[in-house]
């Protein structure tokens, strides 16, 4: 056979192969790292299975911290096509569990060990009924405070370790002539500083007993009034022009040394490595200011839906394997600011926050202070966590509202919860 | 005309002959699928969400009916009200203003000035871009550090402020502003096609009368505009209770929730927070909200032309 013909019908072949939906040995996974690292990072899972003979059809759905990728994922359900994974996390992996839809993992979990390779708290959150139904992709850490060292230095302070530090390194920074805290006014985001706040000022044990067990006397009592009047104060580190700002913008404030500080999770630092910066030198990450002890996790994960076809729940446990390998934790990782789901991988590759983070992971996970994060859905239902959203941005936006009021909304927020 | 005539022409004619009969069928034939699919993917899916208004649904639409249970559970919501009361203010204004504005263009567009059809265009133009780009450009303008308050403090005056849109009690205010920046232009269009299109005759028996100019156009021309403003008004109306993407563009709902408005709550707890029952009645009472300007309305503009 002449080369021009065995390209035309490798052409041929791989026309065909484009053309097909999806077929006995391929996995759809529907997922949205869209954005180019993690575009890039979720390719190297595809290679791998590849590798491996399994097809892949991607399946990415843009928009919305995955709202859009959720909601076509319900049609789909719906209709009785759900794909093969789709990047479901925290709580909301239950639910899909308690419908039914869900495939068994367990096979997987065993050759591999599981049991002992992952965190308990993180293993628990992949089960539902005690059958592991999704694998975990990697772990972000939210209670983090970046920091830019020229604003630090230009008005003479050093990273703060407790909410009293942060305050007072606040207003040395404002006299500088500079924004103390980036901010960007959106629910979320409002959230995600209040839920750092509120583990610095009061701790692991507090957060746990409030934000994710929604105790009543916890959410209702004097600990959370505290906490919520140092959430306020921390307004008075901001800049008026906060409202509406997404996150990036935020974290760019901090970049250009128009601010100093941003309380964010690890993604903040795709922004200063997009914009060519180091970590420790270029900008600082610490833990969230008193929160030292304490891990906010946010975890990725993929879960596999039931399929009835034998040779595609072949290729998703190879997938369920492959997610976990050590070579794409470490590529989707590097890409995407985050540590691997792991903890027994050589971190020599990732830069120094990284490294803390995990230290920290582990060392959390042994002692207790690892705690899901409310903000980004890993604590409560979906339902709770906007009524939350909404007592705690509006709380934070109203001038008026005592913090004794909104702790009292705080309880019937956790109760209002549907039949 | 006569009957036996073989025209096709008049009803009697066509029941006649078997030809006639296809000819008055043929036209509802070719509707017949437009009706059927309008039918149901408007009416039906209406009738859809009322069912599931009806049920506990979460993420998924289920079939457990508890009755009213949703409705009470969004009359409990704070949430709710705020959206409600920010689109009965949004709504009135905007309709108000709009059409304030657009006949006012109209009107001195009217008086056969030069490069009308140049002014007419700037005027008409924000029309032509989406609620996304006008929330978007908004946005910047009234943001207190890059906008209009900093351009104006820029100049030397230090304590001018204009920071409605971070501050949770106007900012549904500047909502008011960009709708109504974007859709006056639409109004004027309208109104100026409805003077055109007045005799002026009765102007000019006005003007025998000794009617002063303003009086002519408040008492003679804008009665005849009755139809215009009724289209104005039901088009504006449907503007106001949709509004959605200005929303999310230009405040985000925010300053915490501040300006929401039911069809961002509608969005956000059907689609981000598992609560399709909740959502479905807030859908429900949108709908009925607007049932509820738009029938009376009808009503009498239909009923008053009948007898007009």
């Amino acid at each position: 056979m002449s080369t021009f013909k065995k390209t035309t019908l490798a052409l041929a072949l791989a026309g065909a192969t484009l053309a097909t939906t999806a077929q006995a040995n391929e996995v759809e996974v529907l997922h949205w790292w869209t954005s180019g690292g993690e575009a890039r990072a979720a390719n190297v899972l595809k290679e791998l299975m590849e590798a491996e003979g399994y097809g892949w059809q991607d399946f990415a759905v843009a928009g919305g911290g995955g709202e859009t990728a959720m909601t076509v994922l319900k049609s789909r359900a719906m209709s009785g096509n759900p794909p093969s994974a789709a990047q479901i996390k925290g709580p909301e992996i239950q639910e899909w569990g308690e419908l039914g839809l869900l495939g068994n993992l367990n096979g997987v979990a065993e050759a591999e060990g599981w049991d002992e390779l992952l965190p308990e708290v993180v293993a628990d959150i992949m089960r539902h009924d005690g059958q592991y139904v999704a694998v975990p992709v990697n772990v972000h850490r939210v209670n983090w405070l970046w920091a830019n060292p020229e604003v630090l230095e230009a008005a003479g302070v050093e990273m703060p370790t407790t909410l009293d530090e942060l305050f007072e390194a606040g207003e040395a920074i404002r006299e500088a002539g500079f924004v103390p805290l980036a901010h960007g006014g959106q629910a979320w985001q409002d959230a995600t500083v209040f839920e750092s706040v509120l583990l610095g000022g009061q701790g692991s044990e507090f957060y746990q007993q409030a934000l994710v067990e929604l105790d009543p006397e916890a959410l209702g009592g004097e600990q959370m009034i505290d906490a919520l009047e140092d959430f306020k104060r921390t307004r008075e580190l901001m800049d008026e022009g906060m409202p509406g700002r997404d996150w990036n913008v935020a974290t760019a404030m901090v970049i250009q040394g128009v601010a100093g500080f941003q309380l964010m999770g690890d993604w903040a630092k795709g922004e200063f490595t997009a914009a060519g910066l180091t970590a420790g030198e270029d900008y600082l990450c610490a833990a969230a200011p008193g929160t030292q002890d304490a891990f906010t996790f946010n975890i990725d994960s993929l879960a596999m839906f039931r399929v009835s076809d034998d040779e595609e729940r072949e290729a998703q446990q190879a997938l369920a394997r492959l997610v976990l390998e050590p070579t794409f934790q470490e590529a989707f990782n590097l890409a995407k600011g985050s540590i691997p789901a792991r903890p027994d991988l050589d971190m020599s590759e990732f830069d120094s926050c990284a490294q803390q983070s995990l230290a920290d992971f582990q060392s959390t996970a042994e002692e207790g202070g690892l705690v899901p994060s409310m903000a980004h859905g890993m604590a409560v239902r979906a339902d709770i966590q906007g009524a939350i959203f909404d007592v705690v941005t509006n709380y934070f936006n109203d001038a008026d509202m005592p913090a004794e009021e909104a702790a009292e909304r705080m309880v019937s927020a956790a109760e209002a919860a549907s039949f | 005309m006569k009957n036996t005539s073989a025209t096709p022409l008049g009803p009697a004619a066509k029941r006649s002959t078997p030809s006639g009969g296809l000819q008055a069928w043929l036209p509802r034939l070719v509707l017949a699928p437009s009706v059927a699919i309008s039918l149901f993917f408007v009416y039906g899916f209406m009738l859809w969400t009322f069912v599931l208004s009806l049920t506990s649904s979460r993420m998924l639409p289920s079939y457990d009916f508890v009755g009213f249970g949703q409705y009470a559970r969004l009359m409990a919501n704070e949430r709710w009200w705020v959206a409600s009361t920010n689109l009965m203010i949004f709504g009135v204004l905007f309709v108000v203003i709009c059409l304030a504005i657009g006949a006012l263009l109209a009107i001195l567009l009217d008086q056969k000035i030069r490069q009308e059809g140049a002014l007419r265009t700037i005027y008409l133009y924000p029309m032509a871009l989406s609620f996304i780009v006008t929330g978007v450009v908004w946005k910047w303008l009234l943001n207190p550090q890059l906008g209009i308050q900093a351009m104006v403090q820029g100049w030397g005056f230090e304590s001018f402020r204009f920071d409605w849109i971070v501050d949770p009690d106007m900012a549904i205010y500047t909502l008011v502003i960009a709708a109504v920046w974007q859709a006056s232009g639409f109004v004027m269009a309208l109104f100026l096609a409805g003077l055109r299109g007045i005799d002026d005759s009765i102007i000019k028996a006005a003007q025998l009368d000794g009617a002063s100019l303003p009086r002519i156009y408040l008492r003679v021309v804008m009665p005849c505009l009755r139809p215009v403003v009724f289209s104005a008004v039901m088009i504006l109306a449907h503007i106001a209770i949709k509004s959605f993407d200005l929303v999310v563009a230009l405040t985000g709902g925010g300053p915490g929730y501040a300006t929401d408005l039911p069809a961002t709550f509608m969005y956000a707890h059907a689609f981000t927070r598992a609560q399709i029952g909740l959502g479905s009645a807030s859908a429900m009472l949108m709908l009925g909200g607007v049932l509820a300007i738009l029938i009376p309305y009808l009503y009498s503009e239909l009923r008053s032309r009948k007898h007009g």
